[in-house]
């Protein structure tokens, strides 16, 4: 990963927070929603909608209307309720504008994809009260405390005596 | 769930052992099963599709064998872990995973012999070429490195030179021309050295050494950093559509996960050197008393390789524990608690007082491993390295008189007292 100039006001939430936030989703809408099954969005919802996990998805791209057999919505106004989680699969130059969005329409956390990273979006949404997590993937972070990444052989860092 | 970072003995009793949600078993079951049902249609695509994450059949994972991986992967601070039948299933995944016909790799000459035929032997004929190389001689393996090098290879302490690798700068090496660096880390196993720390990529264990600990099953581990750069267009199978999963590229898809996911379900699906789930639990069970073995080992280690520098029957002595090893000072570097148990040394006499010193030995087992709780010998130039020609075990530095110990747990006094008389014997 390359290195990340720290965010004045926001740090990167560790892993009990992630899980925190994970735990108060209840719907999630995916910004860069693709039909193309070798897209990491398309992976990503596809994990999202599965048993493997129990959220309200909504996918959002202007210029698709059907992906997975789903609606696809142009625009987060558009959803039939708030999200709330905006999960973002767009270049780190677009997370700015979507951040405003998500504070307009009132979600309660910000989440920008592996790979993205934005100070701007980052100050924006943290300013405005969202939750602010980027360069982290849903599907791997609901995994981790979820069990699936365990089973993939993955260090989840989660030492419990809990069933 | 906390933030609180646990200790290593902790992580060796606990990581990837959750509390068995169904039955509440505290032990890691073991699940002796070939496969799992699915929920219905969807979830079976979706598993094979690798669109969520679950079991499928044993030949990619099981749940007794995922609780040894993450835990190996906690220990040795690595991102992920993917078992294998052997420690030799394991290098062999770890290196083709990344290097096909064409390619390239630089390794240690000073390898367990096993190693270097399967590098010089059967990877040759699968067209990758091996340039082995002095482990100590950093600039050697810069020197080596070729646009189609896919990595670079060595083992933390040298089996059995007792060569200790210095990893940092092989690791500087490594990433600045662009390739991971592979460290099979059998000898010193995670409670004495972590190779990750210091910039390895790729760590590959023997788990049927210390992780076991005795002597009782094979296996075999591939952990990985996550830290690598596999986007730089050096590795196409990183970055290549793949066809067998929907034309999805494991890089763009995984990110820093990418290398393990594709280990697993693209590498161990199509060769199958799957890690037995009774051998995962057996390993597991081992991993518990790690730390206490592996400090009980070195302390035994030391003292006899201290009381055989001292005796006049022995003519060498080669443990980097010793002031008097070259390997010293790097040892004191990477493995400050001490670099292990195995070592080697020779007799006055040369190889005839070496055979009749090994079959003087009353406890001390004359067989072909190291790692066991019990103390163990060998005569590498006839056994373990006896398929190296004349020039490899020059290159490897094993000599005839060469003789081979693993330190085990037994009284300190027993094993002295063995290595006594046998060495009176050798001497009559």
């Amino acid at each position: 990963m390359p290195e990340r100039e720290p965010i004045p006001g926001w740090e990167p939430p560790s892993a009990g927070e992630r899980k925190r936030i994970l735990d108060e989703t209840r719907s999630i809408a995916i910004v860069g929603a693709s039909s193309n099954p070798a897209r990491a969005s398309n992976f990503v919802a596809t994990y999202l909608l599965s048993s493997s996990a129990d959220y309200a998805v909504y996918l959002v791209n202007p210029r698709e209307t059907e992906i997975l057999g789903r609606p696809v919505y142009p625009s987060l106004e558009d959803l039939p309720e708030v999200p709330d989680m905006v999960d973002v699969f767009r270049r780190s130059e677009d997370l700015p504008p979507i951040a405003q969005d998500a504070v307009a329409i009132g979600s309660k956390t910000f989440w920008a994809q592996l790979g993205l990273w934005s100070t701007e979006a980052a100050r924006i949404a943290s300013h405005a009260g969202l939750d602010v997590v980027m360069d982290r993937c849903t599907k791997i972070e609901h995994a981790r405390f979820a069990g699936g990444l365990h089973l993939a052989g993955f260090d989840t860092g989660v030492i419990t005596s809990r069933r | 769930m906390t933030d609180h970072t646990w200790g290593f003995r902790t992580r060796a009793l606990h990581a990837g052992a959750r509390p068995d949600p169904t039955t509440g078993a505290r032990a890691v079951p073991i699940f002796q099963t070939s496969s799992y049902v699915f929920e219905d249609t969807d979830d079976a695509a979706d598993l094979f599709a690798l669109q969520k994450y679950g079991m499928i059949y044993s030949r990619l994972g099981n749940p007794t064998v995922s609780a040894f991986e993450e835990r190996m992967a906690s220990l040795d601070g690595a991102l992920g872990a993917v078992a294998a039948s052997s420690g030799h299933a394991a290098e062999f995944l770890a290196v083709t995973s990344l290097a096909e016909a064409g390619d390239h790799i630089v390794s240690s000459s000073h390898l367990y012999g096993g190693t270097i035929t399967m590098f010089s032997n059967t990877l040759a004929r699968f067209g990758i070429e091996t340039t082995f190389v002095d482990p100590t001689d950093v600039d050697g393996f810069a020197a080596a490195i070729r646009p189609e090098t896919k990595l670079l290879f060595t083992e933390t302490i040298g089996n059995p030179s007792g060569a200790i690798a210095d990893i940092a700068a092989l690791a500087d090496v490594a990433h600045a021309n662009g390739v991971p660096l592979a460290i099979d880390s059998t000898f010193s196993t995670p409670a004495l050295c972590r190779p990750i720390e210091w910039g390895a990529d790729i760590v590959v264990h023997s788990a049927t050494k210390f992780i076991g600990g005795h002597g009782t099953s094979l296996g075999g581990v591939v952990c990985e950093a996550g830290t690598f750069d596999w986007g730089s267009g050096r590795f196409p199978n990183m970055t290549e559509p793949v066809p067998t999963y929907n034309d999805l590229r494991w890089w763009d898809n995984f990110g820093e996960y990418s290398y393990l996911t594709k280990v697993r379900n693209d590498h161990l699906r199509d060769i199958g050197s799957t890690l037995a789930p009774m051998h995962a639990w057996l390993f597991l069970q081992g991993l518990e008393t790690l730390d206490f073995r592996m400090a009980g080992h070195v302390a035994n280690a030391r003292a006899v390789a201290a009381w055989l520098h001292d005796d006049s029957r022995v003519a060498w002595v080669n443990y980097a524990g010793l002031p008097s090893s070259p390997h010293h000072e790097m040892s004191n570097k990477y493995l400050p608690a001490g670099p292990g148990a195995v070592f080697t040394f020779g007799l006055d006499g040369g190889r005839d007082a070496g055979a009749t010193f090994i079959e003087s030995l009353e406890m001390i087992s004359h067989l072909a491993n190291v790692g066991d709780a019990k103390t163990l010998i060998l005569h590498p130039a006839s056994t373990t390295h006896s398929q190296l020609s004349d020039e490899q075990m020059a290159a490897g530095s094993v000599t005839p008189d060469m003789v081979r110990i693993s330190v085990g747990l037994e009284d300190l006094d027993d094993i002295l007292y063995d290595l006594d008389r046998a060495l009176e014997n050798a001497h009559a």
